[in-house]
């Protein structure tokens, strides 16, 4: 039954004499929320990059949709990118366009016939985040949660299969934060995609996780649901959920 | 004083200090080159960026405008000033408009304007894209399936490539006009006589080279700029450097430029 869309196995990535990720292998199965789990600066952030080949590997294999993306050309590569989205910490929005330029600009490669409505498609993205005033601003006219919201509807216009987002609510407050929780939690049930969802906010994996990875010095040291883990018999472990 | 013994024990490692500096530099170099050859290769490839090249054509070439037309009318004022004495003690002041014009024309227009530029456009290119770099934005189009180096470093090279010999053009033209309120200032001359006078000195030896040179300084600044701001380290500081990295190996770039243009000059005429 199960359907894997995204797999790593036995990834190792270091920068200079720091060995950021050591052995890291996991699967991600369709329509799953898996949550990765980790301190700042434990590379779970290089870990999605190396997922969509934004940072290359040392070594060990990455699979989207079943193909290693090592061996694909830089073309193919950019087909297989369109159906993943990421959602980046800081929501990476480009800040010389409007909200409505940012939406538009990952539709700008695809073939005609699918962008004759481009602006349907842009007010309906924002529309699944709550955001349809904000069409015509600018990026810096907008608040932390609302840059978040745009980040979020950027990634889904294209309708992707797989979203990994980053650290989707630091910096973001409590409320905030539970709210885009929510939201990521919709567009799972909404789209049936897969997520890997980067934190270190207890409150969100709570909310979206159907399965969470715990990262600690380069390697996954505990797997299991949020109730599993959060009654581990490791104290480090169980540190995270207090 | 006290740092005595501590530069004493860090001899041996000066020199492989000095080495890996060398070595840095041909490496940096390097990427440069490989850089370079990256945007002759996307620059024939479709998509054409037609947009985006209008809009940095326009942010590239308009907006500094002003500065430079100001630079240049300055710079005709004060050379036709400065000259006027030496060409006064050999009785040679009607030599005045033709011997400025053709420095102007020759050199100084398109060297000034370029250094200009180089630190306008220069630092703009790579303070932008290196903050564009460091939030993550270039990595948002790239995982987009997009080539943001084609929209964003093919589009502005193009732009100041073909925008600099325009801003040049402009920058002769003010200078000569600033040339003749100089000479204005004392005895009187006509604009026609002053142009008929500037012009006779001028061949086509003399601006043909000093224009297809400005096409070779606005691509220099251009692709130093884009590959300091697309290449920055992360963190604000590294903003900051990308900027000013790209203004001072841009300037340096120009006039590197220029010596190897005036020896291929003179060569030919
Ligand atoms: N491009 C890079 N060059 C050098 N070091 C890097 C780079 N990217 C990340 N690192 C280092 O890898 C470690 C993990 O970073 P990151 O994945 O961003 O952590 P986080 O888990 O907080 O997302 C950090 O110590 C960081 O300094
Ligand atoms: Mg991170």
């Amino acid at each position: 039954m199960k359907n894997t869309v995204a797999e790593i196995k036995h990834l190792k990535k270091s920068f200079g004499t720091k060995n950021v990720l050591k052995d890291i292998s996991l699967k991600l199965e369709k329509g799953e929320n898996l949550v990765v789990l980790g301190k700042s600066g434990s590379g779970k952030s290089v870990l999605i990059k190396c997922l969509v080949g934004l940072i290359q590997p040392d070594s060990g294999e990455v699979d989207l949709f079943g193909k290693e993306i090592s061996e694909l050309t830089n073309q193919e590569l950019n087909v297989l990118r369109k159906k993943v989205g990421f959602l980046f910490q800081s929501a990476a929005l480009y800040d010389s366009m409007t909200v409505r330029e940012n939406l538009e600009f990952p539709l700008r490669d695809l073939p005609s016939a699918d962008t004759t409505d481009t602006e349907a498609l842009v007010r309906d993205a924002l529309k699944n985040v709550g955001l349809e005033e904000a069409i015509d601003k600018m990026p810096s006219e907008l608040s932390g949660g609302m840059i978040k919201r745009v980040g979020l509807a950027r990634t889904l216009i294209l309708k992707p299969d797989i979203i990994l987002y980053d650290e989707p609510t630091t910096g973001l407050d409590p409320i905030t934060s539970k709210e885009i929780s929510k939201l990521i939690l919709e567009v799972q049930q909404k789209y049936n995609t897969a997520s890997i969802i980067i934190t270190h906010d207890v409150p969100c994996a709570r909310i979206t996780a159907n399965r969470i990875l715990i990262i600690k010095e380069g390697v996954f040291i505990a797997e299991g649901t949020f109730d599993e883990l959060s009654a581990s018999e490791d104290e480090w472990i169980r540190s995270f959920f207090i | 004083m006290t740092n005595k013994s501590a530069i004493d024990e860090g001899a041996p490692s000066d020199q492989s200090v000095s080495i890996n500096a060398v070595k840095a530099a041909f490496e940096e170099i390097g990427q440069m080159t490989r850089f370079t050859m990256r945007f002759f290769k996307e620059v024939l490839k479709p998509r054409y960026e037609f947009r985006a090249l209008l809009k940095q054509s326009y942010i590239i070439g308009y907006k500094s405008f002003p500065l430079i037309a100001i630079t240049g009318l300055i710079m005709g004022l004060v050379l036709t000033i400065q000259t006027r004495p030496t060409l006064a003690s050999f009785g040679a002041e009607s030599w005045l408009p033709g011997m400025v014009s053709l420095s102007i024309i020759r050199e100084i227009g398109p060297v000034i304007a370029a250094l200009i530029f180089a630190g306008k456009v220069g630092s703009g290119i790579g303070a932008e894209l290196a903050s564009m770099k460091v939030t993550e934005q270039i990595d948002a189009m790239e995982v987009s399936g997009l080539n943001p180096f084609k929209y964003l470093v093919v589009t502005r090279v193009l732009a100041t490539t073909l925008m600099l010999p325009v801003l040049v053009i402009a920058a002769d033209a003010v200078s000569l006009f600033g040339s003749y309120l100089a000479i204005n200032l004392k005895g009187d001359i006509s604009f026609q006589l002053f142009f008929s006078q500037a012009f006779a000195a001028i061949t086509f030896t003399d601006v043909f080279p000093a224009i297809i040179k400005t096409f070779f300084f606005g691509f220099s600044v251009g692709i130093i700029g884009c590959y300091k701001g697309y290449n920055s380290v992360k963190g604000t500081e590294g903003v900051g450097a990308a900027a000013n990295s790209a203004v001072v190996i841009g300037s340096l770039a120009v006039f590197i430029t220029d010596m190897i243009a005036v020896q291929l000059t003179s060569l030919f005429t």
